[in-house]
């Protein structure tokens, strides 16, 4: 791994590096500029980062299927969903508010979304694949909205913010500082796990059967085995982003579990580029920026998603590999 | 023994025939939206996100005809020929250039379309819900209720104007080509079948369908620029359960899932019902993942 790649493309050939010191150079530089960030920025801006981290972990999770599996997923919401609900009735049910019960509920009830989905849906394949998961991100999407009594229904439940508790170190409120520091510390933890995993053997099983899932089951891997693996785990990681939502913003509503939170975390992923994990963070952080962006120019009572469709339609036919595409393959090396 | 007896006695049948009939009604305009979007699935493999989109923008447009000219179906009519047309022209800008690609790939531009149909129509009408007149004003009595003669009519005209497309697929020039598009694409290519003018005419026909149901349906609630959403997903469903692509499968998996959902609407609250419909996608998914109204693949 230490040679230098004879690769034409490469940029980095005249710079004598290897790979994997550029890659960890440039993680360095762009964690060091997360950091300082919200001790520089004002609190809108702060609290905007924080957001583009946490929606950047859901799309990141669905790329582990859409990207390396080559599943298209449009049920993310529901993992996110229950990720929040799970937090929220934690939070709630407990007191005083406990971060890592809310954190160990929230995973509970994604946990068992996601096993609930991928038992039914991974014998299907392609569009029979997500519009299953749609459909049943859609059933507890009702569930949520119509049971009033435990849920809050469409109100949604309120509840007060969890401390930022690590045992023996440190027990204080959450500021919007150490709350992004803390999304931050998530988000990057939940990245090197997903690097890591799709570069392990399983992760390569994942993406022969992206490429061809017939040759894969010939050559005796249990196919559906690791699809539910990989539904599973990337649930897990979408609750985990609907945790962090949970504990940033101290409400759950069943707006995030509507299957158009599905659709907005699919279109983060096509235009940041699928199959690269940074990607999908790009993708988040190009859309809420377009859309502050147009919602300033064009006024508050535009929708701002007639221009963000046409743009995500231009990229679908224009730039199908998305704006981290053409890095893919040195990202995944 | 006794209990399950009593639940059964505690049925009123007026209560369920009532359901029946408005469960067919429901499930012809379902069968209507449906087999629109089984046709564009059978023939051009693209899963059309924005189908509920062109309903709800029918509605729209038959709303404004009706408010210009006070006749409603002179809007049944405008309504499917412009929405026909907007549905060509959605086809030739953002479907055509990526035949050839990953049908994924159709998803998520139509996924797109369906965002901006959407936004537009909340932009450009506004989130107040509006309203078509009933065109027939006059009932019958149902047991104790005055049920509208109007219901009836919306499940005749469906049958009919689904009736209608079966005839023109199974007689008519174009119906041919599309027939023998979907057998074999290739093949009807190398016959002189201009293919791509099929495809975007299969558009264009599954839109003015979805369009003409809009404006059927559009009398029983309002128009909303959200309206499209809950019957994409229903008609998802039907497509899935009557087989994908299958157009007399669907048509019966719309009648079965309504008739089904209005059974449960008797015991539990209409927005619960859904569930059901549900519940059938599941079991389908489980035992007969080809569909359920389809004959058994050899």
């Amino acid at each position: 791994m230490t040679s230098v790649p004879l690769d034409k493309v490469s940029p980095f050939r005249k710079m004598r590096l290897s790979h994997a010191a550029v890659f960890w150079i440039g993680f360095c530089a762009i964690m060091a500029l997360l950091i300082i960030a919200p001790l520089v920025l004002p609190e809108f801006w702060r609290r905007f980062l924080t957001e583009i981290l946490i929606w950047g972990l859901l799309a990141m999770s669905s790329d582990l299927l859409i990207g390396y599996t080559g599943m298209i997923s449009f049920g993310h919401s529901a993992f996110f969903g229950l990720g929040m609900y799970g937090a929220a009735g934690a939070l709630i049910a407990f007191g005083p508010p406990n971060l890592w019960l809310a954190i160990f509920f929230g995973l509970s009830g994604a946990a068992g979304a996601a096993l609930f989905v991928a038992f039914f849906s991974i014998r299907l394949r392609d569009i029979y694949f997500a519009i299953t998961t749609l459909i049943f991100s859609q059933i507890f999407y009702v569930i949520i909205f119509t049971w009033t009594a435990v849920t809050g229904g469409e109100n949604g439940l309120i509840f007060s913010r969890p401390h930022l508790w690590i045992p023996l170190l440190y027990d204080a409120r959450f500021t919007s500082t150490t709350m992004h520091w803390f999304v931050l510390a998530i988000v990057t933890a939940s990245y090197l796990i997903l690097r890591r995993v799709t570069q392990s053997p399983f992760g390569m099983v994942l993406q022969s059967i992206r490429e061809n899932e017939s040759r894969t089951r010939a050559i005796g891997y249990a196919v559906e085995r690791y699809k539910m693996v990989a539904v599973m785990l990337s649930g897990l990681f979408a609750g985990l982003a609907g945790v962090l939502y949970a504990v940033q913003n101290q409400f759950a509503a069943p707006d995030f579990v509507y299957f158009l939170t599905s659709g907005d975390t699919v279109i983060f992923n096509v235009m940041g580029g699928i199959g690269t994990l940074v990607g999908p963070i790009v993708g988040a952080g190009f859309f809420q920026l377009m859309r502050d962006l147009l919602s300033r120019i064009l006024g508050d009572q535009f929708p701002y998603l007639i221009p963000l469709g046409v743009i995500f339609i231009a990229m679908i036919i224009f730039l199908p590999q998305g704006i981290l595409g053409f890095a893919r393959r040195w990202l995944n090396k | 023994m006794d209990a399950v007896g009593h639940f059964f006695h505690a049925i009123p049948l007026d209560l369920l025939i009532i359901q029946t009939v408005n469960g067919i009604v429901a499930g012809m305009i379902l069968a209507l939206v449906a087999s629109g979007l089984t046709l564009i699935f059978g023939i051009m493999d693209v899963v059309n996100f924005a189908h509920g989109e062109l309903f709800m923008l029918g509605a729209y447009i038959g709303v404004v005809i009706v408010a210009a000219t006070g006749s409603f179906w002179l809007a049944l009519i405008g309504a499917a020929l412009i929405v026909a047309l907007i549905g060509a022209a959605l086809q030739i800008v953002t479907l055509r250039p990526l035949i050839g690609r990953d049908p994924l790939n159709t998803i998520l531009a139509t996924f797109g379309v369906s965002l901006v149909l959407q936004n537009f129509a909340l932009w450009w009408f506004g989130p107040t819900a509006r309203r078509i007149p009933e065109p027939l004003g006059s009932s019958f009595t149902l047991f104790y209720l005055q049920y509208p003669w109007y219901r009836i009519l919306i499940a005749g005209l469906s049958a009919a104007i689904i009736g209608g497309f079966w005839l023109f697929l199974k007689y008519g020039k174009f119906g041919v080509w599309i027939r023998a598009t979907a057998q074999d694409r290739v093949m009807a290519q190398a016959m002189g079948i201009p293919v791509p003018l099929v495809y975007t005419g299969v558009f264009a026909i599954g839109a003015a369908m979805a369009a003409a149901s809009g404006v059927l349906f559009a009398p029983l609630v309002g128009v909303s620029h959200t309206m499209g959403l809950d019957w994409v997903l229903k008609a998802f469903i039907v497509v899935v359960v009557g087989g994908m692509g299958n157009l007399g499968g669907s048509i019966a998996a719309a009648i079965f899932i309504s008739l089904l959902e209005s059974y449960a609407a008797i015991w539990v609250d209409p927005s619960q019902a859904v569930i059901v419909s549900f519940v059938v996608l599941i079991l389908t998914l489980l035992f007969r993942p080809t569909g359920l109204f389809v004959p058994t693949p050899k």
